[in-house]
């Protein structure tokens, strides 16, 4: 199971590890089944605990931004390492998902 | 120009070696102390190189994977990820941001971008049918010194 927390509409997803194109096919099914619920309108990408993320990551946050986006709702990123920073950078990622600091 | 160390390694393309390939050239580049940010940037762009072999080359069916890695006594890393799966019909459009033959599978097309923007130098080589090859330079060390001690 996914660690995440929820209050109200917002959940919070923490991720750790490493997110490459294997992890995110596990984790795509199991995110849209927790984020199932029209309430839920706020999600938030914990990533500070993830040690390597490839452009995997890019298509898995984008995916969750389109389902948020038509319920009329918002995703948001926290991470900390540069590496994977730099990932979503390239994709210019942060001008659709506001960046937490 | 010498060489200073060389490995070549064959894996099955199934999605549990896209995390093997990533330690594999971890391991090799250690003994060179890169910093934090080239080790990232290699492991990041081989993440790429292989995760496209085994989803696009072989279309998840299976087949092998070759990793070959070379560093040379000037600091320079040269690392090929090679297929013979159904190759690329258009190199130029498929590096080509956001360009994915995916559609709906939620892959970004962002893997040659991320492996051109942190290797120095990126080749593309396929054929239809037969198979393609990616090559990545990168200069890991300013100077010949470290390297030409552990020659």
């Amino acid at each position: 199971m996914i660690n995440h927390e929820r209050r109200r509409g917002a959940v919070v997803v923490t991720l750790a590890g490493e997110l490459d194109h294997r992890r995110a096919d596990q984790l795509r099914p199991e995110l849209d089944e927790l984020l199932r619920d029209p309430k839920i309108k706020e999600l938030v990408f914990d990533l500070t605990g993830l040690s390597f993320m490839d452009s995997s990551g890019i298509g898995m946050v984008l995916g969750r931004y389109k389902l948020m986006a038509r319920r009329g709702g918002s995703v948001s990123v926290r991470c900390q390492n540069q590496q994977i920073d730099r990932v979503f950078e390239l994709a210019g990622l942060y001008q659709i998902v506001k960046k937490l600091a | 120009m010498s060489i200073v160390n060389e490995m070549r390694v064959d894996f099955l393309a199934c999605p549990e070696n896209e995390a093997f390939a990533r330690m594999v050239i971890s391991a090799f580049l250690l003994p060179l102390n890169p910093t934090l940010e080239q080790m990232g940037d290699v492991k990041t762009s081989v993440s790429e190189a292989v995760t496209n072999a085994i989803i696009h080359g072989y279309a998840g069916r299976g087949g092998t994977v070759r990793m070959k890695a070379l560093l040379e006594s000037d600091g320079t890393l040269t690392v090929e990820v090679i297929d013979n799966g159904r190759g690329i019909e258009d190199v130029a459009e498929a590096r080509k941001p956001f360009f994915t033959s995916l559609e709906g599978s939620e892959r970004s097309g962002m893997g040659f971008t991320v492996m051109e923007s942190f290797m120095d130098d990126l080749d593309v080589k396929s054929q239809p049918g037969v198979g393609t090859t990616v090559r990545m330079r990168k200069r890991l060390c300013p100077d010949e010194m470290p390297l030409a001690r552990n020659a």
